[in-house]
């Protein structure tokens, strides 16, 4: 969708870096049937952020019917036992609020903002969403031409092409090589058996989180979990075996020519699980390398110093499973291999020479001290907790968090650069135009054109 | 003084305190204390944008925000994002036709450290020309990324450009890259000295700081910064259009965009607010018309959707945009778009509609007071823009009074052909279309 109400150009782009916790002030509850309950009971505004988490993440599909994850999820509310597609959005719109499903590859949330006094009947419609979704064939296949459309209109963002491919390329046979929405042939092979299927053994409220933000007391947030819920039927746990990641054993370009004035371009390899105990040492060295927006090594000599860049990140994503390191970025087409080699330089001055003792700092002072900006609203709140829950990090989380960022060394920032990133086995992809970019052309290293359709 | 009214929902009252001062220099300072969170943001409104440009020297107001970032006597080059960052803070800006705004977002603790850097670049900037040359490269990565390769971004900058005449609307925010190629480190330093003058600018803060003690800190900072004259208004009108006017684009695309734009009131007319409520209408939600007729029922458009701003220093523009779906043309997505518009001129709406409309601008407006920036955004918008932030004080009243008859009346006025400019982008590869 198009948000162009505030008509604005950001001197930069937001920073996304990975969240940090808090010591939040949280109830934890459990339901009858299996759900995590949280809570954080905030007054200063009638409204009550709810958010859900199913595991139910596009990890658990299968290769021939990639997208399947994605689709259950967006149909859930376009028809339930008891209300219409039509229906549902009429009732959503009348509160002035919305329903809001966001697939991801681990797991899926649900979440919608409500105020207090329309809190019961926001819930009635949120869990009749959620228990007795029906898929009727028609929404089934409306969705899917949708979903279609929007797989083709994501052609015109070389971000998004760029993504698809490195993903491709560095999971192997990991679910997470597959793009989240599947692609013009697994989503065509998508039946409605297929999602009624999905829907039964992956929809399970053991392991589900719900989260309450807000004007609502613990024996409110008890009454209504049950009330709400408790009529969602709890059924055995999946618990998918995936393959690792094979090792990338060399540097694997991958050139996407398309008619365009920059080349955007993604470099890295698989990176760690969330769980990994070295993500604490690497969030401090990505911050210096080139997580740390504005003041990081890469933003600092790519952007500040040559004028090459004007958005350029490193990030370790940390999954349930093994993850990515990925740097990205977008250049005029004549500077994308000197961007290229600078990115490398910068990881090899990282594994060479141990960082100074006031990059050292600044990160491990940014990462702790930025936490209250993680949770200002009832959205980022309730996110937290949902997250903090699904990796079973604990309530008091971030002083434990705090605890490891600070025991952090300039030894340990190189012993985690030496053995998570690597300039010289990577996969880079490329989108730009190549009669100007000339990827790889005096570089040597084999240029192997993408295999996938592409515009 | 309450900045939003009281309103019916639950026994919350949603009145909070704000403060204006304005300063011996000039600079209006906006207080609001919101205590729910240890944090607070501190923005620096600037009155100036795109609006102020002139021709061959677009782009000067965004090229103008990035050397902001390039250092003082007092601080060099680089420091001031370490600065923040290192204090476990966030800062931004960015640039629109009307305004230029700056921001820090931080622990309450460590908010004064806003206050000197703020006041330090606003009184002291150094345009060093090796930066300004670096920078200006960094601005034409921008737009290359935004513009030049995104279809929709790319059509949009036509619109203005062929809406607008003789309005500095006509050009975008952040130049014809042209332009950019021409600015010099000269134009930087004379955009500096005549609008980023404490008497044009003002500084909102929100969340959780004490007002009464705060106001000393502020005026300790930023009163030393010398007032200066102030800036030549803007004085140049656009003429009335006199009919439709219709443009093609040539892109390649996966898909052809239809944008139409029709040239609206601003804040200053109460029409705004049947204009208001007709956009939520029209497009917010999965039960707003454009949404269940085009996309939903008929299967025609892939997207579609509105934007009306009504915040804006001069003439507001209604727009539509859409995009077909496969196998759909973008005339018979236009067309079904201009029918929406006839609906509403020829067949009243009804009681329904409109209340869910109205319930949907209030929850909203309720629901955005969890964000101190969001709210801090939209005082800084309404301050830059000449609304003043009175202007929430009326507003959900404004809006429940809107009547069936007031959305027919302002549909009937100004969705009309003649204020009309209709902009297509079509794929070379799709001229079937």
């Amino acid at each position: 969708m198009f948000n162009r109400s505030l008509g604005i150009l950001f001197c930069f782009l937001f920073i996304s870096l990975n969240p940090v916790w808090g010591a939040i002030p949280a109830k934890k509850i459990e339901t009858a049937n299996g759900i995590t309950v949280l809570l954080v009971e905030t007054h200063s505004l009638p409204m009550v952020q709810v958010d859900l988490l199913v595991r139910a993440g596009s990890i658990l599909d299968s290769e021939p019917k990639a997208g399947l994850a994605y689709l259950t999820a967006s149909l859930l509310e376009e028809g339930t036992k008891n209300r219409s597609s039509k229906q549902i959005a009429d009732e959503w719109d009348a509160l002035g609020t919305e329903f809001n499903a966001s697939p991801g590859s681990d797991y899926v949330t649900f979440s919608s903002k409500l105020l207090k006094k329309d809190l019961e009947k926001g819930l009635t419609l949120f869990s009749d969403i959620l228990i007795n979704p029906q898929f009727p064939e028609e929404e089934v296949s409306r969705e899917k031409t949708e979903l279609l459309g929007h797989l083709d209109n994501e052609k015109d963002d070389p971000e998004t092409i760029a993504a698809k491919a490195f993903d491709r390329a560095i999971f192997g046979k990991h679910p997470y090589h597959q793009p989240l929405e599947g692609d013009e042939e697994t989503i065509k092979r998508i039946t409605r058996e297929d999602i009624v299927r999905f829907y039964q053994t992956a929809y399970n409220p053991r392991g589900a989180i719900l989260a309450f933000v807000g004007d609502l007391t613990e024996e409110e947030a008890k009454t209504y979990a049950e009330k709400y819920f408790r009529l969602w039927n709890p059924k055995p746990q999946i618990h998918s075996k995936n393959p690792l990641p094979p090792k990338i054993d060399k540097k694997e370009i991958m050139v996407i020519d398309k008619d365009l004035t920059q080349t955007s371009i993604i470099l890295g390899h698989t990176g760690i699980p969330r769980m990994n105990p070295d993500y604490y040492s690497l969030l401090v060295m990505n911050y210096i390398l080139g997580g740390g927006g504005f003041s990081s090594r890469m933003m600092t000599n790519i952007r500040d110093n040559k004028g090459l860049v004007y958005g350029l990140f490193s990030h370790f994503d940390s999954r349930l499973e093994t993850g990515s390191f990925e740097v990205t970025l977008q250049t005029k087409n004549s500077s994308a291999n000197e961007a290229i080699s600078e990115v490398l330089n910068e990881i090899r001055k990282m594994r060479n020479e141990p960082v100074s003792p006031v990059e050292l700092q600044e990160a491990k002072d940014y990462l702790i001290g930025s936490f209250p900006l993680k949770m200002d609203t009832h959205a980022k709140l309730a996110g937290i907790l949902i997250y903090q829950e699904f990796y079973g990090l604990g309530l008091d989380y971030f002083d434990k968090y705090a605890q490891r960022i600070k025991k952090v060394t300039a030894e340990e920032v190189q012993r985690v650069a030496r053995q998570y990133l690597d300039p010289d086995r990577f996969v880079l992809v490329a989108i730009g135009k190549q009669s100007e970019a000339k990827i790889g052309v005096n570089q040597s290293i084999s240029i192997q054109k993408e295999k996938t359709k592409q515009p | 003084m309450a900045l939003f009214p009281a309103v019916s929902h639950g026994k919350e009252n949603l009145q909070f305190s704000l403060s204006e001062t304005v300063l011996k220099n000039g600079l209006k300072v906006i207080l609001v204390e919101e205590h729910k969170a240890p944090v607070a943001t501190v923005q620096v409104w600037y009155k100036v944008g795109s609006r102020n440009e002139v021709t061959g020297k677009t782009g000067l107001s965004h090229l103008m925000e990035h050397m902001m970032f390039k250092g003082t006597p007092k601080y060099g080059k680089g420091i001031f994002s370490r600065l923040v960052q290192k204090n476990g803070g966030n800062d931004n800006a960015f640039t629109a036709q009307d305004y230029t705004a700056y921001f820090e977002n931080f622990s309450s603790d460590r908010i004064a450290l806003s206050f000197d850097l703020e006041s330090d670049r606003m009184g002291h900037l150094s345009i060093d020309p090796n930066e300004f040359q670096l920078e200006r490269n960094v601005v034409k990565e921008e737009r290359r990324m935004r513009t030049d390769d995104n279809p929709f971004d790319f059509l949009s900058e036509q619109l203005y450009a062929q809406a607008f005449i003789a309005h500095p609307y006509h050009s975008p925010i952040i130049g014809w890259m042209t332009d950019l190629d021409h600015l010099t480190r000269q134009d930087i330093f004379d955009h500096y000295k005549k609008y980023y003058l404490p008497n044009n600018a003002a500084l909102v803060m929100v969340g959780d700081f004490n007002s009464k003690t705060i106001l000393p800190e502020i005026q300790k900072y930023f009163e030393p910064v010398p007032a200066g004259p102030v800036p030549p208004p803007v004085q140049i009108e656009e003429p009335e259009q006199k009919g439709e006017r219709r443009f093609i684009v040539k892109k390649e695309a996966q898909n052809p965009i239809v944008l139409i734009g029709f040239k609206a009131p601003n804040f200053k007319e109460a029409d705004q607010y049947p204009l208001t409520v007709l956009g939520a209408l029209i497009s917010t939600g999965k039960s707003s018309r454009l949404y269940r007729h085009l996309v939903y029922e008929k299967k025609i458009a892939l997207e579609t959707g509105t934007d009306y701003n009504s915040l804006s220093a001069d003439p507001a523009f209604f727009l539509f945009y859409g995009k077909p779906q496969a196998g759909k043309t973008v005339e018979a997505l236009e067309a079904a778009i201009l029918s929406e518009i006839d609906l509403i001129k020829t067949v009243p709406i009804t009681e329904i509609e409109l209340q869910k409309a109205k319930n949907q601008i209030e929850t909203q407006f309720i629901l955005s007071r969890d964000s101190n920036f969001f709210v801090a955004m939209q005082l800084g918008i309404a301050e830059s823009v000449g609304a003043g932030v009175h202007y929430f004080d009326t507003y959900l009243d404004s809006i429940k009074k809107v009547s069936a008859e007031d959305i027919q009346r302002v549909a009937r006025k100004y969705l009309s052909p003649d204020f009309k400019t209709t902009g297509v982008l079509l794929p070379p590869s799709n001229e079937k279309n």
